[in-house]
């Protein structure tokens, strides 16, 4: 049977994934631009369709926390937001990565600092893959580039969260949360009934049987010793998922002397820019990190040895190049180029950024 | 026959007048002598014992004193951030509505920080339960003004006494929910005499009996005493707290079957 294809926003595509990935649970706020995925939850009446649960909570601070009540009970639990509210969140994603819990977080990113713009931006770069709350703790991060990939990665993006018990979050932007494009939708997975959550998650807080000691979710630990051994365990954790999750995808690398990395509409700008450069006969590729965390750093180590320069394309005022140069190591030169406030570089624009800073710099 | 009775010729069930709650755990309470902490434990244990409610029973921690609670109550439990555990409660309950769920927090964490998350869980009446330990002090981080310190109440921070002009009044919180049309049983309780530890559990056990019956949300304050906070002996904060905390918030049903109490 031919998969069902529909045309959708970025936004909508993720509450529909939701739906469809059998989410337990949305709770979230109104903030522009993303508020589509909530209504798009609410008049889709997701408890008819699956049983899903969707709130509307007092605050990014209640929503986040509602995430971590419900993620506590091994519940497919997720929220969405956009750069202000994930901020008041912060507090709430450090306390799910102390406890090690497995959750969805959406940052449909705006441009900031402050209450900023509504328009698109990548200025939480730093937030996402850093940590962003207290304490050392990392977030597995995906940066969809398509409505496609905010569709698919709902799914991948709980897989992993499970798998390693840990928040994952989609890292989005207006453009990707607000343009609609088709999208091939999958099919229904059923939600977990209690029994399987409770094989699937013997630590959850699913009420005390005799079978077993009583199940505790907590990230405070006042001994320090053991706290510690906690933070090792938890870098442990960060090793192995830096081993094991790093995705990415290159386009035109092979016999390119320059490479663009982006992510997210940075890298579709990119793209467009390709053919310009290409038209100019320049030999330049696109490296798109499609995981923020983890890094691809040994991709781009292993890159820089047959390149001669890197320009980062980011909308904001250069993040992840940061993470470029470590991996490069200083082999090659780095550049940044990018727009902040809400402004989309043009294809234009980049390929003359590359020819400036790059080529003839 | 002995002369002198052994351990054993003592314990005997027709001799037990009282025992060891039976889902408190083994672990020593953290709580200062003469607190009301340990008490209250005890009859929320006591209630969900008697209801058969372990193995369906989810409670939220809070920040504060009563932080670590989940190591002395045998069920399953979960540590909410300062403020934050109402949220915790509704998401559970919504996620699993079978489940008993309840907060246990104190006047920092209900009536301060987490002023938005009661109110809010209050008013979509979520059926849950709010165990609410009022003291009038933050005792944890040792004895700072709470958003119940009472006028002219030295703290800490209000070393001179609580300024009514420079630092606010008390928060009623317990009053300000009741109105609420989401709640349905909300009631103010002591645990200081035996007396009041009767009556404070029998609120208890209604609390969790209506929300089985999903009447929305329902709420038990507890005031007690802080005698560390408020540097008195145990003896002597129980009556200042008889003295001052009582007269300003009173014993006593507020709302009951979702009336307010005249």
């Amino acid at each position: 049977m031919a998969k069902e294809l529909r045309l959708m926003k970025g936004n909508e595509a993720v509450a529909e994934a939701a739906i469809r990935a059998g989410c337990d649970g949305y709770f979230g706020y109104p903030i522009t631009p993303q508020s589509e995925v909530m209504e798009y939850l609410m008049a889709e009446k997701p408890h008819e369709r699956t049983g899903m649960v969707v709130l509307q909570a007092e605050s990014e601070l209640a929503s986040i926390n509602m995430v971590y009540g419900g993620a506590c009970c091994g519940k497919k639990v997720m929220t969405s937001s956009s750069s202000p509210g994930i901020s008041l969140m912060q507090e709430g994603i450090s306390y799910l990565a102390g406890a090690e819990l497995p959750c969805l977080v959406v940052n449909v990113v705006r441009g900031g600092p402050g209450l900023g713009t509504i328009q698109p931006s990548q200025s939480d770069y730093f937030q996402a893959t850093k940590g962003g709350g207290h304490g050392d703790y990392k977030l597995i991060t995906l940066a969809p580039s398509s409505v496609q990939e905010m569709y698919d990665f709902v799914k991948v993006a709980f897989d992993l969260a499970f798998k390693y018990r840990n928040p994952a979050m989609i890292l989005s932007d207006g453009a990707i949360g607000q343009m609609m494009e088709k999208v091939v939708l999958e099919d229904q997975i059923p939600r977990l009934t209690e029994a399987e959550i409770i094989k699937k998650c013997p630590w959850a807080t699913t009420g005390k049987t005799p079978d077993r000691e009583r199940n505790i979710i907590t990230s405070l630990d006042l001994d320090p010793a053991r706290q510690e051994r906690h933070n090792l365990k938890l870098q442990e954790k960060y090793k192995k998922i830096t081993e094991n999750e790093v995705r990415y995808e290159t386009i035109d690398c092979e016999n390119a002397e320059y490479i663009f990395v982006a992510y997210g509409t940075s890298a579709r700008i990119c793209l467009k820019a390709l053919q310009l450069a290409k038209e100019k006969g320049i030999k330049v590729g696109l490296f798109r990190p499609i995981t923020l965390f983890p890094f691809p750093v040994n991709q781009i180590k292993e890159m820089a040895g047959k390149i001669k320069g890197i320009l980062s394309i980011e909308m904001s005022a250069g993040q992840m190049i940061e993470d470029i140069k470590l991996a490069v190591e200083g082999k090659i030169k780095v550049e940044h180029y990018g727009k902040m406030g809400g402004i989309i570089p043009s294809p234009n624009e980049v390929l003359e950024a590359l020819e400036q800073k790059i080529i003839g710099g | 026959m002995a002369e002198t009775l052994t351990k054993q010729d003592i314990i005997k069930d027709e001799n037990i007048v009282y025992k060891k709650t039976g889902l408190m755990t083994d672990k020593v309470l953290s709580y200062c002598p003469g607190c009301g902490h340990g008490t209250t434990h005890r009859l929320v244990m006591e209630v969900i014992d008697e209801l058969g409610a372990q193995a369906n029973t989810i409670g939220i921690a809070p920040v504060g004193c009563s932080v670590l609670a989940y190591e002395f109550m045998d069920i399953d439990m979960q540590e909410a951030a300062h403020g934050r555990a109402p949220a915790l409660a509704t998401a559970i309950k919504r996620l699993m509505p079978d489940k008993l769920v309840f907060t246990y927090q104190g006047d920092g964490d209900l009536a301060a920080i987490g002023t938005g998350e009661t109110i809010h869980a209050a008013n979509r009446g979520e059926n849950i339960t709010i165990i609410f330990v009022n003291n009038g002090i933050y005792g944890m981080t040792g004895g700072q003004m709470a958003p119940t310190t009472l006028p002219g109440m030295k703290s800490s921070t209000s070393p001179y006494g609580r300024d009514i002009k420079t630092m606010g009044y008390p928060l009623k919180i317990t009053e300000l929910i009741a109105r609420l049309p989401g709640t349905y049983f909300v009631t103010r309780q002591a645990v200081h005499t035996p007396a009041n530890v009767r009556k404070a559990k029998k609120a208890i056990r209604k609390a969790f009996d209506l929300q089985k019956q999903n009447k929305g949300l329902t709420f038990v304050e507890i005031v007690s005493n802080c005698n560390s906070g408020w540097k008195m002996t145990p003896v002597k904060a129980n009556q200042w707290m008889v003295d001052n905390m009582f007269p300003f918030y009173p014993l006593g049903d507020i709302k009951v079957d979702g009336e307010l109490v005249k």
